[in-house]
């Protein structure tokens, strides 16, 4: 069985650097690594292949520069090979674009299952795993907690509000998973070594058969109008413990009157 | 482009309309002369209540038999607009499938979606969205360039969810069009799980807890407090990524968004990520052992300590009470 994981590179979470003064959109011309939501596809992926005993996890991700540290991080997880469209043309594009040219990568690769996370920990649209399916012409289950393959199809818990839906899926198909699924793998010295030398095929949207007017920000149907200061929230009392300070907890509580 | 019809993506539970769709028709209701909602399911059981809040009339494309709403309603709501009956905006909530209805319809009728959207404002004949970004530090607004109705992804709690007084909305059917291999996907059984307090998003009280609990054992008395205080568990989004808790119980911007009266945020330093979902908050109540945690930036009362001396006082004294 292949699975292809959709995964992204972006600024790193703790640092997540500042909005572009003049396309106000997030400045991703620093260092990039690989979303740590991605992380448990990644993973999923390479337990779904090795319970099939046979088949590979490969990579599909996009960015305008030629980056690739992230990737190389889940090649040394274990997949085996990636695509990186990568052209200066899809910088400022939205999560529809990205989806297009995700939805081209992957068929070029014809998986069995794909698999993204639920939204990426930038961004967070939330959207381009099923628009992704969409484009495809798959089913597509989201909010995936826990995934099993058997005799080509998908079983699939889905988080719901009241708790969760067992959901039965043809492949091929497009699941997105949660965090906390599963416990991603640390790479391996080994693995780190040996991702050096995966192959990594990097495209341009001419490779791809996009038209770089289509996406980026010549394909924008969305405008940011304007960036402001969201209203500062003022903070209250802090006050060091001393062995009471859940009566102090207790008092404001009860000073609401909501206990 | 206009905005003189929306429709709002209806959502029910079985004790009728969810809130987000009633929140969404409260700001719907304000913005445009024809407000309809469009749902799969039985209109007729909610159609009073939402009639209510201020729709005219329910579409419905009708009982699911264990298909998967998002291929369905947005097949309907395409071939609806090809038909030029379709609305000049949809308005889905943030919610499970509210994300695959306005994912799909995107693709089916090629136009983008503005996602996370906390509030909407007039922009001559357009809606313009809000989105807050850096842990809500800053807001952005974002419109559509083009034609094509405009699809805006809500987060819950944006807008107060009012009733209007409205009379019962008229229910009308909805043809599905073709789903082609979209449709595949079929629930077998559903699991409810045990939750015996109010939902974390409707909660008067939240009790979250974050990484400075250590392990996950330690989770058990965020819900006990929650518990005792008639409140909702929440989490950080480093405990569930840990696998201690189900992504249900996230707080944040991956996550959902709560403003109860009182946020008792314990062992959560304050990351943007988290900040975002929970600084809405009435009351913020804040207990970590690190002084300089950001969420003491935000906190109405901070607790400088251990949550693992803390938190046991707290639970002993309020079983004294009950």
């Amino acid at each position: 069985m292949d699975v292809v994981v959709c995964v992204k590179q972006i600024p790193d979470p703790a640092d997540p650097g500042e909005l572009d003064a003049e396309t106000r959109t997030l400045r991703r011309d620093v260092k990039l690594i690989l979303d740590e939501s991605d992380s448990y596809g990644v993973e999923m992926a390479l337990q779904l292949v090795d319970s099939a005993g046979e088949g590979e996890v490969r990579l599909v991700s996009m960015v305008p520069n030629s980056e690739m540290s992230g990737l190389r991080t889940a090649l040394a997880m274990g997949a085996a090979s990636a695509v990186l469209v990568s052209d200066e043309a899809l910088a400022g594009s939205d999560a529809l674009s990205t989806a297009k040219v995700l939805a081209a990568a992957i068929r070029r690769s014809e998986p069995d299952l794909i698999l993204a996370a639920t939204e990426s920990s930038d961004g967070y649209t939330g959207t381009v795993p099923v628009q992704v399916a969409e484009l495809l012409g798959l089913p597509s289950v989201t909010f995936g907690r826990e995934v099993t393959v058997a005799d080509g199809v998908a079983t699939v818990k889905r988080q719901t509000e009241a708790g969760y839906d067992v959901v039965e899926c043809p492949l091929p198909a497009v699941v997105s998973v949660t965090a906390g699924v599963v416990e991603p793998r640390y790479p391996s010295f080994k693995g780190i070594m040996a991702a050096k030398n995966k192959p990594v095929d990097e495209l341009d949207l001419a490779g791809l058969g996009i038209d770089p007017t289509t996406v980026g920000w010549s394909g924008a149907r969305q405008e940011i109008v304007d960036v402001v200061d969201a209203a500062a929230r003022e903070s209250g009392e802090v006050v060091v413990d001393e062995g009471d300070a859940h009566e102090r907890i207790l008092a404001f509580m009860d000073e609401l009157k909501v206990l | 482009m206009g905005f003189s019809k929306i429709w709002v993506h209806g959502e029910s539970t079985e004790v009728g309309a969810a809130t987000i769709t009633l929140e969404l028709l409260a700001k719907a209701r304000e913005l445009a002369d024809v407000v309809e909602v469009v749902m799969a399911g039985d209109a007729d059981a909610v159609a009073a209540e939402l009639g209510d809040h201020g729709a005219s009339t329910v579409h419905t494309i009708g009982a699911l038999n264990g298909g998967l709403v998002g291929p369905r309603l947005a097949s309907a709501i395409a071939a609806a607009t090809g038909a030029g009956e379709g609305p000049n905006v949809l308005l889905c909530g943030t919610t499970y499938d509210g994300r695959d209805v306005a994912g799909r319809l995107s693709v089916k009728l090629d136009v983008p979606v503005i996602t996370n959207v906390v509030d909407l404002v007039v922009d001559g004949d357009r809606l313009i969205g809000q989105e807050p970004v850096f842990g809500g530090t800053k807001d952005v607004f974002t419109g559509f360039i083009g034609d094509g109705p405009a699809i805006f992804l809500v987060r819950p709690k944006s807008f107060p969810a009012e009733p209007s007084g409205g009379p019962a909305a008229t229910v009308a059917g909805l043809e599905v069009g073709d789903l082609g291999g979209t449709g595949g996907a079929m629930v077998g059984e559903r699991f409810a799980e045990e939750s015996t307090g109010p939902r974390l998003d409707e909660a008067n009280i939240v009790v979250s807890g974050g990484r400075g609990l250590g392990d996950a054992e330690k989770y058990e008395m965020i819900e006990t407090l929650a518990r005792l205080v008639k409140g909702a568990p929440g989490a950080s989004r480093a405990v569930v990524d840990a696998g201690w808790v189900p992504y249900a119980y996230q707080v944040g911007q991956t996550g959902k968004v709560v403003k109860p009266t009182v946020y008792l945020a314990c062992g959560i330093s304050g990351a943007t990520q988290h900040l975002v979902g929970m600084k809405g908050s009435a009351n913020i109540i804040a207990i970590n052992k690190d002084a300089e945690a950001p969420i003491f930036g935000i906190a109405d009362l901070g607790i400088v300590g251990d949550v693992h001396k803390v938190l046991p006082k707290l639970i002993e004294a309020l079983e004294a009470r009950a």
